[in-house]
């Protein structure tokens, strides 16, 4: 499957849409610029001229305010000019298409589209239809791709662990519903990531998930064996009341990641989350304020991650 | 009206003739081929060189939009797209707004195709009232007003003891039942043919069981009831399987399968081509092959357009929020001439999947050139190249998945009683 559309003739990066088909080069790139942009966020003032005059808009479809914030952020440090529009979970529901909204936005002179939407492939169906030089970020589609949390991930991995090519990384929980994990599946083994691992019941993995070059586990403490990295899901609470899970209790049970759980993976092991969390149901408070815990460094990287990727975008680093 | 059509390649797929004879047309009927009859004088010559005479294409499913979904199409567009593609029969499903399940809407359907005097149109009737699944039509008076036979369409019948019944009932009469093997709590929201792409492009998937469960279902009760049941646009090899079983033990059911499944799976959907995005979902490449087998071996009885135009705006959507559905009728022809091409099958084989075959489905007469029938014949160039340029389709549906793209095989004559109604 072609993913060309976010990378130009000249091997630019012009929307960034999936982390699937992103070359190594490229991810280590925005990997090496966002670790300039660290350094930026931990000056006093925490602003560089590189996108003034631009404008970006977050355009919400639906809606996040914790991930709308971090990309408002980002663009903030980068000076650029920030519109933020939610659209809420339907735009129909105003009378008006997805395009014609893009459409709209794009007359106001509008550079860069920072898009959430509910359904899968909404980010490549806007990034069809801009005019050249418009850049489109997708902040999250449907189940399908999250790439600025992929990166963040990397980037944090990297961070604490130097080296991709002998790590085991597990994720655990939802892959079924999860863009989160697609998007570190891809980037993972982009990087050359030996062993990842997916963990979980059969009802939350989807299919054929195995062709996306992972080892599916159904047993946790035995996908957790000699980890250097595990990433837990967050389990939407729509989820633990359907048809796939009895309840959030038997899922902590058998999935929930534990101080005990956590002692089959390595010493030195890292505990990923994409937030927000949901204490005491796939992760315990003792792992999530615990030792082996970066969730809050995920955190303050995503900014800088996120300023990566818009600075690039943008053609100014 | 006597036409003389000559130097054609005659292909009738119902007698297997294949042979560079004349052909000659009488009253609106086939007079003769080969030798003319006597005293035969031809008002018009059509000089056919370098072209296939074969019966006019028999189509299992074309939607006209009419009435209610006008704004997408209409009966004028559509029956032009037919005679267009050398469609000369098409069975239209009736999930229109309102749907088809009394009698004086089909009539009028009817009688607005006939005033247009291009393809007969067979419309299929609602199985149950309003296609909502708790009563069933009624069927007598729809057959009486022109329903070839009771379908649910893509409308979900959840409530079995419904379906039972209407099966029954169907039988007493003899009418055959229509339908689409999809379980709706199965396929429930689901947009994509579950399997390694839609897990890669996130979209919610149905998976091959919401297919072979309703098939087990239907087969099960039509064993029972004894209805003469139609399974329209099979989608898995296992449901290929389904049929050919219990064909084996001796059920009366037939089966269709839409042409775009034939050429296209679920790897086509690309970065999410809402033009991919069918009824039922394009699934995975063995079951895309066992459906091309299924049909080269009769274990599916024939091949339909599966014709559903759609508006632009209805496409320029994400892929999950697209109407579902491909333009058809104009694009038949070629697309089976595709397939039978890959399957190295004789070109009158080929053809009989989309009109003898066809047209025994529906138990009309249609679909062959035995002398005495009506003379509804598609004169098309089987080596003409064309790209598919959505401005050029008479259709008002510019809805399909090989848009832009070459395609081989078009009609260049159709006709329908006799009567030249299209001219390429």
């Amino acid at each position: 499957m072609g993913r060309s559309i976010q990378i130009d003739a000249q091997g630019r990066l012009v929307h960034l849409l999936t982390t699937e088909g992103l070359p190594a080069e490229m991810i280590l790139h925005i990997l090496d610029t966002a670790a300039q942009f660290v350094s930026v966020n931990e000056r006093e003032v925490k602003k560089v001229p590189l996108l003034r005059g631009k404008s970006i808009f977050n355009v919400f479809f639906e809606n996040s305010t914790r991930t709308r914030t971090t990309f408002e952020i980002a663009a903030k440090r980068l000076s650029a000019d920030v519109i933020n529009l939610n659209i809420g979970a339907s735009s129909t529901a105003k009378g008006e298409t997805l395009l014609d909204t893009v459409w709209n936005l794009q007359a106001m002179d509008a550079d860069m589209f920072v898009v959430r939407h509910a359904e899968a492939g909404a980010p490549h169906l806007i990034a069809r239809n801009v005019k050249p030089g418009v850049h489109v970020v997708n902040a999250g589609d449907g189940r399908h791709a999250h790439p600025t949390q992929g990166l963040l991930d990397m980037y944090t991995i990297r961070h604490y662990k130097k080296d991709f090519s002998r790590l085991v990384v597990a994720i655990v929980g939802d892959v079924l519903h999860s863009r989160v994990a697609r998007s570190e599946i891809h980037a993972l083994k982009t990087l050359g990531v030996p062993d990842v691992r997916v963990i979980g019941p059969k009802t939350l993995l989807p299919a054929d998930i195995e062709r996306l070059g992972v080892r599916v586990f159904h047993d946790l403490a035995e996908g957790l064996r000699d980890c250097d990295v595990v990433i837990t899901l967050r389990l939407q609470n729509e989820r633990m009341s359907g048809p796939l899970l009895p309840s959030a209790g038997e899922f902590h049970k058998a999935y929930g990641l534990t101080p005990d759980r956590l002692a089959r993976a390595r010493p030195d092991a890292i505990v990923m989350h994409p937030g927000p969390l949901n204490r005491g149901v796939e992760i315990d408070s003792g792992v999530a304020d615990g030792t082996h815990s970066v969730i809050m460094p995920q955190v303050t990287f995503g900014i800088a991650v996120r300023m990566a990727v818009m600075a690039i975008l943008a053609g100014n680093a | 009206m006597k036409i003389d059509i000559r130097n054609a390649r005659v292909i009738d797929p119902a007698s297997g003739r294949d042979e560079s004879v004349p052909l000659f047309v009488a009253d609106g009927r086939i007079a003769s081929i080969g030798a003319a009859p006597d005293g035969f004088r031809p008002d018009r010559t059509i000089d056919a060189t370098g072209l296939v005479a074969c019966p006019g294409l028999v189509d299992l499913s074309a939607r006209l939009r009419e009435p209610g979904f006008e704004y997408r199409a209409t009966l004028e567009s559509e029956m032009q797209a037919a005679v267009a593609g050398g469609v000369t029969s098409l069975a239209c499903p009736p999930d229109t707004d309102p749907p088809l399940d009394e009698p004086g809407l089909v009539e009028m359907l009817k009688r607005r195709a006939e005033s247009l005097r291009q393809a007969r149109v067979f419309p299929l009737g609602a199985l149950t009232l309003g296609l909502r699944g708790e009563k069933i039509a009624e069927m007598g008076e729809l057959a009486e007003a022109g329903c070839v036979a009771f379908f649910q369409a893509d409308a979900p019948l959840t409530d079995l003891n419904v379906l039972l019944q209407a099966m029954r009932y169907a039988a007493t009469f003899g009418h055959a039942v229509w339908l689409r093997p999809q379980d709706s709590h199965l396929a429930h929201g689901g947009v994509a043919h579950e399997g390694e792409v839609s897990t890669r492009l996130g979209l919610p998937p149905i998976p091959a069981v919401a297919e072979t469960v309703a098939l087990h279902v239907i087969l099960e009760l039509a064993e029972s009831t004894g209805a003469r049941v139609h399974l329209a646009r099979l989608s898995t090899a296992r449901g290929v399987a389904l049929v050919a079983a219990a064909k084996a033990r001796g059920l009366p059911v037939t089966c269709d399968v839409g042409v775009h499944h034939l050429l296209l799976c679920d790897r086509d959907a690309g970065d999410f081509n809402a033009n991919m995005n069918l009824v039922p979902p394009l699934r995975g490449p063995a079951d895309r092959d066992a459906l091309r087998r299924g049909l080269a071996d009769g274990t599916i009885d024939a091949v339909c357009s599966d014709h559903t135009p759609v508006d632009d705006d209805a496409k320029q959507v994400p892929f999950g929020e697209a109407e579902p559905g491909a333009t058809g009728l104009e694009l038949l022809l070629p697309l089976v001439l595709q397939w039978g091409a890959g399957m190295k099958l004789p070109l009158a084989a080929t053809l009989a999947a989309a009109t003898s075959r066809a047209a025994a489905v529906l138990g009309i007469e249609a679909g062959t050139l035995a002398p005495g029938r009506p003379a509804d014949l598609c004169l098309f160039d089987p080596e003409r190249h064309w790209v598919v340029m959505p401005a050029a389709l008479a259709s008002q549906g510019r809805n399909s998945p090989f848009l832009g793209l070459e395609l081989v095989g078009r009609v260049v004559t159709t006709l329908v009683d006799g009567r030249v109604v299209y001219t390429g």
